[in-house]
């Protein structure tokens, strides 16, 4: 009885998790083109989406800026946490500190503090101020991510490779790096997706003309929304959703044997 | 022997399909310090928790001071646990922490705090009350987890390898102290361990189990010198455990060479188990022994010297405080009394596994 | 690793240096200051007047009530998931992250949807005979998207902290007599306070100073803080009130930050 009442209030929760996502699937099948009626079953929009540039143009600005971030993100982030581990607890403090900023202020005031910056060192505003923005924010979740791994490995393995006979980088690549791997690799996932969801910075340090997907949204709220839209964003999650699946369905081949002995 | 306190009838308890306790029967008496001792997996510390209350028996009763209590939840039991890690509440203080059983009894704050601190002298931790517990070392965390249990004046003090996570010496410190704190406080104390040291140091009674079977219940003595079976014999100490032939009452052929024993009732010509243990294997000369040998192995001990003596093709583990160096021919003599016969073992669970803790 | 790696922390602490710690130092000098140049409180102090105040007002009351059903709503479902003991933490983080990679703008624009007259919403409750609600373009449905959006941060943390809380902890709560009520409310609520905070912090900040979901779901008429901010840089290009309005919001972001520092030392209240 009680199972059955916590069932039902998970299942309530990911409903209202997932309707919103659920309805943008339905409506990107919908041949009416306002999203109040359903007009009949179609994947005109998805044959529509190939030849829309601009929202290809969109798409492409925000993989390169989510791939391009997420990834000078993490090589700063890593490189910081391997650095803060050798410092003092008092400079790592407020380094860390510092590194909460982005986490806990206000996205509005990240974004336009950092168009304040880049207004006054007269920079262009376009990719460029996009990227910077996008790998500030990112840089945080970098660091929560791999810090936790940093304090749990044993600097005795690192000791041991120099011991061995190891350089200070070779101890680092081969022993410490492969130990990092996991909480680097959940980083730079969780900078990709923060980068690719971000609206409110981009919104601030983006120039004229140059758009995101988040961007290009937002100046089409008004005009309506182009169901291509609904397509392309029921194709992303399908897929994200799909490469999730599989690599969740991997280990789990390899964990069956050992449940079986057990 | 005191009247009996805690009964456990026909308890049986799987998890996964896995049989964790099989029909297990235990009577535990008043004021008696129970050592539940084996190897992990042997099912001791399930006891321990279905007698705490945290799970529940698949079959079987608990019976506590003539009650049935198989179903009553642990905050309604008399009795309390000291926790494997101690599982003290890190948001609170020492003090608080010692208090938390008894203000949910409603107790008045007078009385909470005489009792703090007669808990925090017990444990010989006076003045720690308003430290947190995670500054507190290991053995003291230890301490406090016990005063925490004790002031709410259980009947029975269960105890699950509280000491597993202190190092030698404080182990062997902690086990005078639980001694003292027992006779102190004059209560049945139920102890979980793995080391058979210290189950033999602090116990009256020890209870040896495997696979979820109970192998043996007696005093330290009886279990050490008198193993029914090989689990138990190899399991509480070093031991040799011989294949021989049992040929009539007191009478035993070991590896070929007849020796003098004391049991009787085994039969004529049956195989049995001996065990001897490495104390009480004599050396002397060749001609003055039962059984001759040559020594292959030496390791000096402190106490004594360990050998090891390859003689009618069994190798002998030898304590003792004379030296044979290595490659000397010697003799093999055992006291009649110091031969302990077992039966063979009837099912796969009795036999001596390999062991590791 | 040796102090020899120091020179290993330049370069994140030239980039925070630049682009944390300037940018925040000049909204500080854009809000202290005129068009002139000249020191000047007034941007700050325009936060009295009617406009700003009302949006002041209408943000703080949102934002708490969003939070406070946030928490009342991840409260029970992280200690159900905690329970479950699966040995899948890092797929119940998964299931909660998963929604992001969908334009976070198109999902709250789907409540749109889903909220309309004829909405299937409506529609559901049609068909069971219960009655219609309207709260599109009302403060309700800026509400229900801030929860919608911020639900997640509140769950992630809790669940981390709950999941963390020593089984035999728990035993020995009961063990010592007491009962799931109070060892929810004597140890489990205490032990999740870092959560507690946690979750506060990143429900409460967004949507203290959103100005997404009140465009999205609140039409055009209902203003908040944070639409206040966002029009004046965008539209009417008074940076100096924009900056000087964004420190008045940092004064709640940092009473909330000072909280979370002193709760939640070892940030054990964190996400992941």
């Amino acid at each position: 009885m009680k199972n059955t009442a916590k069932k039902i209030y998970i299942a309530f929760i990911f409903l209202f998790l997932y309707a919103p996502i659920a309805t943008l699937m339905v409506l990107s099948f919908n041949a009416s083109k306002t999203r109040a009626k359903w007009g009949g079953f179609t994947f005109h929009w998805y044959s529509r989406l190939f030849q829309n540039r601009e929202i290809l143009e969109a798409l492409g600005n925000t993989l390169l800026i989510a791939v391009i971030s997420a990834f000078v993100a993490t090589v700063i982030g890593t490189i910081a946490c391997v650095a803060m581990t050798g410092m003092q607890k008092r400079s790592r403090a407020i380094l860390m500190g510092i590194t909460n900023i982005p986490m806990l202020n206000a996205e509005i005031v990240t974004g336009i503090s950092l168009m304040l910056l880049f207004i006054s060192m007269g920079l262009r505003f376009g990719l460029g101020t996009i990227l910077l923005s996008h790998i500030t924010f990112n840089i945080p979740y970098v660091i929560l991510s791999v810090m936790p791994r940093m304090k749990q490995l044993n600097p005795s393995t690192y000791e041991a490779a120099l011991d061995l006979g190891a350089s200070h980088v070779t101890a680092f690549f081969k022993v410490v790096f492969p130990d990092l791997l996991p909480g680097i690799l959940s980083g730079f996932l969780m900078a990709f997706t923060m980068s690719l969801d971000d609206f409110i910075i981009t919104h601030f340090t983006k120039g004229a003309g140059v758009d995101t997907l988040s961007t290009k949204i937002y100046t089409e709220v008004k005009k309506g929304i182009k169901p291509e839209m609904y397509a392309l964003s029921t194709l992303i999650f399908v897929t994200v959703l799909l490469l999730l699946l599989l690599i969740n369905m991997a280990p789990a081949k390899n964990r069956a044997p050992k449940n079986i002995q057990k | 022997m005191e009247k009996e306190l805690i009964q456990l009838v026909d308890i049986s308890k799987s998890f996964d399909g896995e049989m964790v306790l099989d029909a297990l029967n235990l009577n535990i008496h008043e004021n008696e310090f129970v050592t539940l001792l084996g190897p992990s997996g042997c099912g001791k510390t399930t006891t321990l928790r279905i007698l705490g209350g945290f799970i529940n028996p698949d079959t079987g009763r608990v019976i506590f001071d003539g009650a049935d209590i198989t179903k009553i939840p642990p905050n309604k039991r008399q009795l309390n646990t000291v926790f494997q890690k101690y599982a003290l509440f890190t948001h609170m203080t020492i003090a608080e922490n010692i208090a938390f059983g008894l203000k949910i009894k409603k107790k008045t704050k007078s009385y909470i705090d005489d009792k703090i601190r007669y808990a925090l002298k017990l444990v010989n931790l006076e003045g720690y009350g308003n430290r947190m517990p995670n500054s507190l070392s290991g053995g003291q965390q230890q301490r406090i987890a016990i005063a925490r249990a004790i002031v709410n004046e259980p009947k029975v003090l269960l105890l699950d390898e509280p000491l597993g996570a202190l190092d030698l010496k404080l182990r062997q410190e902690m086990q005078y102290e639980l001694i003292r704190m027992k006779n102190e406080l004059g209560i049945t104390f139920v102890y979980v361990t793995h080391d058979q040291e210290e189950a033999l140091t602090m116990s009256d009674t020890i209870v040896v189990m495997n696979q979820g079977y109970i192998q043996q219940i007696g005093s330290p003595e009886s279990i050490y010198n008198e193993p029914e079976n090989a689990f138990v014999a190899d399991f509480i100490g070093d031991s040799n455990i011989i294949p021989a032939t049992m040929i009539e009452d007191k009478l035993v052929n070991i590896l070929g060479t007849r020796f003098a024993c004391v049991d009787t009732g085994f039969g004529h010509n049956k195989p049995v188990d001996v065990v001897i243990r490495p104390e009480d294997v004599n050396l002397v000369e060749p001609d003055q022994g039962t059984i001759q040998g040559v020594v292959t192995h030496l390791i000096f001990k402190g106490v004594h010297y360990e050998m090891e003596v390859m003689a009618a093709g069994f190798e002998w583990l030898v304590h003792s405080t004379t030296l044979f160096p290595v490659g000397k021919e010697v003799g093999i003599r055992v006291d009649p009394f110091n031969i302990q016969i077992m039966n063979k073992p009837e099912s796969e669970d009795e036999e001596a596994v390999a062991i590791d803790i | 690793m040796t102090s020899k790696n120091k020179w290993l922390s330049t370069p994140y602490v030239l980039w925070s240096v630049m682009f944390i710690i300037i940018p925040l130092c000049m909204i500080f000098y854009y809000g202290l200051t005129d068009k002139t140049g000249s020191f000047t409180l007034e941007n700050i102090t325009a936060i009295a007047t009617a406009e700003h105040a009302k949006a002041l007002w209408l943000s703080l009351l949102l934002s708490l009530v969003s939070t406070v059903i946030c928490f009342l709503l991840a409260y029970p479902l992280a200690m159900i998931l905690s329970n479950m003991k699966v040995n899948q933490h890092s797929f119940i983080i998964l299931i909660f992250i998963l929604p992001m990679w969908m334009n976070f703008l198109l999902r709250t624009l789907a409540w749109q949807t889903l909220l309309e007259k004829s909405g299937v919403i409506n529609s559901v409750l049609n068909f069971l005979h219960l009655p219609n609600i309207n709260i599109i373009n009302t403060p309700y449905a800026i509400i229900l998207g801030m929860v919608y959006n911020f639900l997640p941060f509140m769950v992630l943390p809790l669940y981390n902290v709950l999941s963390k809380i020593d089984e035999n902890v728990l035993n020995a709560s009961r063990d010592l007599g007491a009962n799931s009520i109070h060892t929810f409310f004597r140890i489990i609520l205490p032990l999740s306070i870092p959560g507690i905070i946690s979750g506060i912090t990143m429900v409460f900040v967004p949507a203290l100073t959103t100005f997404v979901i009140s465009t999205l779901l609140g039409g055009s008429k209902i203003l908040l803080i944070g639409n206040v901010i966002e029009q004046e840089f965008t539209q009417a290009s008074n940076w100096h009130l924009g900056s000087g309005l964004s420190i008045v919001l940092m004064i709640f972001i940092i009473l909330n930050m000072i909280a979370s520092a002193v709760f939640d030392k070892e940030g054990e209240g964190s996400m992941l």
